[in-house]
């Protein structure tokens, strides 16, 4: 029983894997990543529209992982944050460069990177990582 | 309204089943509980089922039904409830809240998992379920990833040490060689811990609960009918709440804020505070849970997580036994019985006749389930007495 995601899957959120756009509600001015079709704390009153994250950040927390899922083996051990974006919400991302120098608190920047590979016959994911700025 | 009891409790030996199906293991856990209730099938009037994933951990779907069919208990209505590794207590609520609303008076709650059908990697992605698949599972993060990026979040901000979490499944492990249902029921070191290979920093092997096959089950009833039984357990309060589902929409890394709310409103619907509490069984599939399980169930301080277990106050002659029969960590994790599991223990420790596991004058005993990384979480206080009457 192995399932292979259709092409939709990840399409449809292209825009956010590849450019970091999330939503900014402008009643309130908070900002979301992942989008949000709903904010949160306005709901009716709201109103979200597309927002373009800076890609500059700092880690909050992180980890490595060493037991990777299937389709990350090659990757491993590679790096994880939770990363806090300058714009003022968080993001999950791999960690890309000399992860031993990961620290909370350290900046990073987005990068674009190849993400995962879905099989010999399957999909190739692109997307978002973070590299440390030294 | 009514007040509502258990008169039986049971599981199954938590354990790799190369022999047992999910059908066998819930009917096992099934007739157990009836047993020890003594009470007929032709009494139940209703099933509540928790389980998280059958369908990809067997190919299973439609579960609850198949529980009812298997057991002989057609036609009665059959409920699958789903919230990851809280399914089983959100099976315990539902019934619960099903018998509180007049509909039943006899109800079964069970939760089972089949969790080595599927080799292990494929057990571990479906584990990742429990968390956001579009920006969590998606990049490479691994389950046991989420709470390690708790656990360097904790460890950053209040000092808490590998060592400390490694006493954790020292203690579970411990309490474990009382318990024979359990899976690893053998002592492990701190050192052992910390010699273990390291699977997502700070995080090493031993911090983590294993995969298990395993099934158990509850009889809950109502206050009319419990006054025929000898030694009910009574439920004195149940909460639940949620959380976002991925750790990066939190507001705090170093607290679950849905334990802190489901734990606000069973203590509410108790009367009773954090000091009252005899025992606890609470949800350590990763030695960092039960740390922040303690501070968020108030029982001690926010960041006082590692002392309190370094002071050995969790310690089966602690001032607060947790996890006094093994926890997920030693007694196994299939994921949908688990909170059923929980209250199980809950029960047979207040019935006061445990053989070797008992833990002498327990009254009040609490447990705490969590689905995910945080996104549920229910918390069930029991008594030896129930509630006092307000009418």
């Amino acid at each position: 029983m192995t399932y292979k995601s259709s092409v939709p899957l990840y399409w449809r959120l292209r825009k956010s894997k590849y450019n970091l756009i999330g939503t900014k509600c402008a009643n309130c001015n908070s900002v979301f990543f992942p989008p949000r079709a709903l904010c949160p704390n306005c709901r009716r009153r709201g109103k979200t529209e597309n927002f373009r994250f800076s890609g500059k950040g700092k880690i909050l927390t992180y980890t490595i992982i060493r037991a990777p899922p299937e389709g990350f083996e090659r990757d491993a051990p590679y790096g994880v944050a939770i990363v806090r974006l300058d714009e003022g919400t968080n993001v999950t991302a791999q960690i890309v460069g000399d992860i031993n120098k990961m620290e909370i608190g350290k900046r990073v920047s987005m990068v674009f990177r190849k993400i995962h590979e879905d099989g010999e016959d399957g999909l190739i994911r692109y997307g978002f990582k973070f590299q440390l700025i030294e | 309204m009514t007040r509502v009891a258990v008169i039986g409790a049971a599981y199954t030996k938590f354990d790799e089943h190369w022999e047992k199906s999910l059908r066998d293991l819930s009917t096992e856990a099934g007739a157990l509980a009836l047993r020890d209730a003594k009470i007929e099938g032709s009494d139940i009037q209703a099933l509540y089922i928790g389980n998280m994933s059958a369908g990809s951990f067997t190919g299973q779907e439609h579960l609850a039904a198949l529980a009812v069919d298997e057991a002989g208990l057609t036609p009665i209505p059959a409920t699958r409830c789903e919230a990851a590794c809280a399914s089983g207590a959100l099976a315990f609520r539902n019934a619960y809240i099903a018998i509180l609303s007049g509909e039943y008076d006899i109800v079964v709650a069970a939760g089972a998992e089949k969790m080595t059908d599927l080799k292990g990697t494929d057990a571990i992605a479906t584990l990742m379920g429990a968390g956001d698949q579009e920006w969590e599972s998606s990049i490479g993060l691994t389950f046991v990833g989420l709470y390690a990026l708790l656990a360097r979040a904790h460890m950053h901000r209040f000092g808490t040490t590998s060592e400390q979490l490694a006493m954790v499944s020292v203690n579970n492990h411990k309490n474990a060689t009382l318990n024979e249902l359990a899976q690893f029921p053998a002592e492990v070191t701190v050192e052992q811990v910390l010699k273990s290979p390291l699977i997502a920093d700070p995080l090493r092997l031993l911090d983590c609960s294993p995969i298990t096959d395993g099934a158990a089950a509850l009889v809950l009833v109502s206050e009319e009918v419990a006054r025929r039984f000898e030694n009910p357990v009574w439920i004195l309060g149940c909460g639940q709440a949620s959380d976002a589902l991925a750790l990066d929409n939190r507001k705090s890394l170093v607290e679950m804020n849905a334990t802190k709310v489901a734990a606000r409103q069973a203590y509410g619907q108790a009367g009773l505070e954090p000091k009252d509490i005899d025992i606890a069984e609470v949800h350590d599939c990763f030695s960092i849970n039960e740390i922040l399980a303690v501070e968020d169930l108030g029982f001690c301080e926010k960041g006082k997580g590692g002392k309190f277990v370094e002071e050995g106050k969790i310690a089966r002659d602690g001032e607060k036994p947790i996890n006094t029969t093994g926890g997920l960590k030693a007694i196994g994790h299939p994921v949908g019985a688990t909170g059923i599991r929980q209250i199980a223990d809950l029960v047979m420790q207040l019935r006061g006749n445990y053989g070797k596991l008992q833990i002498n004058g327990v009254k009040r005993g609490l447990a705490l389930n969590i689905g995910g990384s945080g996104a549920t979480a229910i918390t069930t206080i029991l008594g030896k007495e129930p509630k006092p009457t307000t009418y």
